[in-house]
């Protein structure tokens, strides 16, 4: 482990950027994978709720650690190392995604998810949209409870009722679905767009690093109908 | 299960368990098969099968279903099943895989009416005017034949997947526990149940624990257990209200410091809860050990024993690989001496609460001739290395004892490994324990 001395001394040279730490090295890798099973979890049949809350708990331990880490840090926009922010940042969006299918509704809709604050603000900034971005608590989807009202309400009933032969219920809801499509699937596939254009500062947010193998980020049709379930599921 | 067929997936035991006397013993598969083994008496004309298990009756317990609503499938598979203490001729289990429980009823039939006067041997109605006295029908015996009729079913009782039932001593109720509930059900009621737990928070956003399993207690009908991933075991009294958000009594061992690691909530997660015969112990299973609570200290278990310890420097490949999820059951032994987990390797392990002594024994076709005596095996971590030993690096993490039970009374064990079930009895020893 090295020790905080080190680490301090190496970002204070702005002239390169900094190289993380052996330990948070590991940190991020384990973070990686956790995030990565996290994804993986929704794509299954029905994920396994004890293993995603297990995986999430264990995220957002590794992401307090290394907030914690880089806390010395001030956080101004400009000057902050973009690498570890960054990579809060990318883990923060890629968290929201698995817990769409957890019983929620879609992340990226209307009502002004943090998404589009990430995107407009400086690097610096997510760090205080953390809490409220943290993984794990979005088991059903962060956005705010006013741009849907009744929806979160009737969704909770649903779920109660779900099995409860009144499918009818259900049918309300459909209708809200039509808007989130692309959001949702920009956002399952790394990519921020809930207002925006796809292509507006995402480069910043996709994941520093290759991909870990098997995880493809190829929107396909197949990716799409899946997708289009979930939707309809909520 | 005709001999032909290729063992598939849907041939993987999911569950074990023997009924109240030991006499039959349950498993359920990936396949949403129940299959069930007799045993046998003892008989002097054939001392070579004393006691032995055979198959007794095999039938369809659960069909895999569609879920329109969420576009998901609800798998077919059995993931447990506990019998209903006899109270007359015909056997009662429980089956339940992710969302609906099912009551069956298993009755034979050695006997069957010959002599009708209205209808003949096939069953076709007789021409009347060929009907010249009355007779009375008799039954003739016939061969033993088991029929199994699906009495009641309880569905739409829970959102998320049932992992735990446990039939109540009252031997009317029952309960089944998800990930976030838990219902009281009344074994002749299927259209209403209670929830007697929810830890499901207001807002999802704020989920960090679930349910991992359930259990009541086998004397005191108020009493049940539930576990958590975070390793707290909670004991409620159903007297105290309607809903047992509020434990009776909270088990935790506090963590140890020196062993934090960032697997460490996970690796305290229950995997399963038992009871003591007597009622006075539980038994928990968590990844890395097994531990005896007593209900009278919440504080601690009053013992610890390491399944396998060896796999405490490994839990980032182990976390890697998905094989940190895996939930081992546990069991006691009829006279509470003796417990039993399974682990890696068709290994499982069982330690002697008196003598404090341990044994590793493989399922495996190899090594379980009939009446050979298994060997015990064992894993070494380095250091010298005996003959026989298996190093811990070329453990087989597919191969993995997940289920396990204990006959009640004696000293037979059954043992799951994949789609093969395993039965040893240990004959010497059956008086002693």
């Amino acid at each position: 482990m090295f020790a905080r001395g080190l680490k301090r001394k190496c970002a204070d040279s702005e002239d390169s950027p900094p190289a993380p730490p052996a330990c948070s090295l590991q940190r991020q890798s384990l973070l990686d994978m956790s995030l990565v099973k996290l994804q993986l979890c929704h794509m299954l049949a029905e994920p396994n709720l004890c293993r995603s809350v297990l995986i999430a708990n264990t995220v957002r331990q590794l992401q307090e650690e290394m907030s914690q880490d880089s806390a010395w840090q001030v956080p101004a926009p400009a000057s902050a190392g973009r690498g570890p922010l960054e990579r809060l940042v990318s883990t923060e969006i890629l968290c929201r995604t698995p817990w769409e299918q957890q019983g929620g509704h879609s992340a990226a809709d209307s009502g002004g998810s943090p998404a589009p604050d990430l995107l407009s603000e400086p690097p610096g900034a997510p760090s205080a949209q953390a809490p409220r971005g943290a993984p794990g608590c979005a088991w059903e989807a962060a956005s705010p409870r006013e741009s849907r009202g009744g929806f979160q309400r009737s969704l909770d009933q649903i779920f109660e009722t779900l099995d409860s032969k009144a499918p009818r219920a259900a049918e309300g809801l459909f209708a809200d679905v039509d808007g989130p499509y692309y959001d949702l699937d920009a956002v399952l596939t790394g990519m921020v767009g809930a207002k925006s254009v796809p292509g507006d500062g995402f480069e910043t947010l996709a994941p520093t690093g290759a991909p870990p193998p098997g995880v493809s980020y190829k929107r396909d049709l197949g990716e799409l109908d899946h997708v289009v379930e979930i939707l309809v599921e909520t | 299960m005709p001999s032909h067929r290729v063992p598939s997936e849907a041939d993987v035991i999911s569950t074990v368990e023997f009924n109240h006397t030991g006499e039959l013993l349950a498993t359920g598969d990936k396949g949403g098969r129940v299959v069930i083994f007799q045993r046998e008496p003892e008989s002097k004309n054939a001392p070579h099968s004393q006691g032995e298990y055979d198959v007794y009756s095999t039938f369809q317990s659960h069909e895999p279903e569609f879920d329109y609503l969420k576009s998901l499938e609800i798998e077919e598979k059995i993931n447990k099943i506990k019998w209903l203490p006899q109270q007359n001729a015909a056997h009662s289990l429980l089956s339940t895989n992710d969302k609906t429980i099912k009551l069956w009823k298993i009755t034979e039939r050695d006997k069957r009416p010959e002599g009708y006067n209205l209808k003949d041997e096939e069953g076709k109605l007789k021409d009347l005017s060929t009907v010249t006295s009355l007779q009375v029908p008799v039954l003739k015996p016939m061969d033993l034949m088991v029929e199994v009729s699906p009495r009641r079913v309880f569905a739409n009782g829970h959102t998320y997947h049932i992992n735990s039932i446990s039939v109540n001593s009252d031997c009317e109720t029952y309960m089944s526990a998800d990930d976030l509930r838990i219902n009281l059900w009344h074994l002749a009621i299927t259209d209403r149940s209670f929830n007697i737990v929810d830890i499901k928070p207001a807002n999802m956003e704020d989920l960090t624990e679930v349910i991992t399993a359930s259990e009541f207690h086998p004397h005191h009908c108020n009493l049940f257990v539930y576990s958590s991933s975070k390793g707290s075991l909670r004991l409620c009294d159903m007297r105290a209200a309607a809903l047992c958000d509020k434990h009776s009594k909270l088990f935790e061992e506090p963590e140890d410091p020196s062993n934090r690691s960032f697997f460490s909530e996970i690796i305290s997660s229950v995997s399963d809860v038992k009871f003591s015969h007597s009622g006075r112990y539980m038994l928990t299973r968590d990844y890395l050990t097994v531990k005896v609570w007593d209900l009278n200290m919440e504080a601690r278990p009053i013992e610890t024993y390491q399944v396998h310890d060896y796999l405490r420097s490994k839990l980032c490949s182990l976390y890697e690989n998905d094989c940190i999820f895996d939930k081992f059951e546990c069991a006691w032994n009829g006279s509470d001496s003796v417990i039993m987990t399974g682990a890696y390797n068709n290994f499982f392990r069982m330690f002697d609460r008196n003598t404090k002594r341990d044994v590793t024994l493989e399922a495996s076709r190899e090594s379980s001739k009939p009446r050979a005596v298994l060997k015990p095996r064992r894993v070494c971590v380095g250091g010298k290395r005996r003959r026989d030993d298996i190093s811990v690096d070329s453990l087989d993490f597919t191969r993995k004892i997940l289920h396990t039970a204990w006959h009640p009374a004696e000293n037979i064990i059954a043992v799951a490994a994949a789609n093969n079930l395993y039965i040893f009895q240990d004959k010497v020893n059956s008086e002693t324990h």
